[in-house]
């Protein structure tokens, strides 16, 4: 079964790296924030399966909790930057 | 087993490469908006880093300050600056850094070598003084937990004096945030 979950960190660390080049890549920062929340929602999985390899998911529950709930803040500041801005 | 750790090394090196990855391009990226945003996957990544390593305490702050707290504090600084600032002309290195720092980075890579192993119970982190903490901390302090009770009672002081430091600075970004308002 740790092989199962070591796979699928593999797989979806790969995964990321496709939404990476869109970051990275993105003519526009619509392309960028878009990018970003995918890898974070890939991100939250990948620290509860870290938790699954080590058997030690109750810890790792509440980093991948922590980050979900700064993620939407972080989501949000970035919308309210802009509408007060203007789109660039 | 074989396969195992062969599994593991690749998912380490995958890590690695995107952490490389985010980095260079949060210095290379033409705009401040996307240099922030790639900063904040760069140290989600760092944060996924040290939970890989088993440093799961690291790994929340990481996660919390580096990814969520740091994001929203240098969009703040972008929403008190001109909008003329959020491009970015930079000139070229130095080739003194071009050519000192690969140097160093070799340097640091030769010296690892003298480190001990990772998890070496025998290495001086381990025998010097955690075997007194894990044997005593509980009797001294009544806390199950060691980390905490390093930090809240053999190092209270140390502790109180970090907060003293990180709550001016809240009240810092406060007093500047309020000012940028009004």
């Amino acid at each position: 079964m740790k092989m199962f979950f070591l796979g699928v960190l593999i797989v979806l660390a790969i995964l990321i790296g496709a939404y990476l080049y869109r970051v990275l890549q993105g003519p526009t920062i619509f392309d960028r924030v878009l990018g970003l929340n995918a890898i974070s929602t890939k991100a939250i999985i990948l620290l509860v399966l870290i938790g699954l390899v080590f058997d030690r998911v109750d810890m790792f529950v509440d980093i991948a909790t922590g980050y979900a709930l700064l993620n939407l803040v972080g989501a949000l500041a970035v919308a309210k930057y802009l509408e007060q801005k203007g789109l660039p | 087993m074989e396969k195992g750790s062969l599994m593991t090394f690749s998912f380490e090196i995958l890590l690695l490469i995107l952490l490389l990855v985010t980095a260079a391009g949060a210095i290379l990226v033409k705009d401040l908006m996307s240099a922030i945003l790639l900063l904040g996957s760069y140290s989600f990544f760092l944060s996924l880093v040290w939970a890989w390593f088993g440093a799961v305490d690291v790994a929340f702050v990481e996660a919390v300050v580096g990814s969520g707290l740091a994001t929203v504090l240098f969009l703040l600084t972008l929403f008190g600056t001109a909008p003329k600032d959020s491009r970015l002309r930079r000139p070229p290195p130095p080739m003194a850094a071009l050519v000192a720092l690969p140097l160093l980075g070799i340097l640091l890579l030769y010296a690892a070598n003298d480190l001990p192993q990772f998890g070496d119970p025998n290495s001086p982190a381990n025998v010097h003084i955690s075997p007194t903490y894990l044997e005593q901390s509980y009797r001294d302090t009544h806390t199950p937990n060691v980390v905490t009770a390093v930090l809240m009672d053999y190092r209270s002081l140390d502790t109180m004096v970090e907060t003293v430091v990180i709550f001016t600075a809240g009240i810092a970004c406060a007093l500047l945030l309020r000012r940028h308002a009004s």
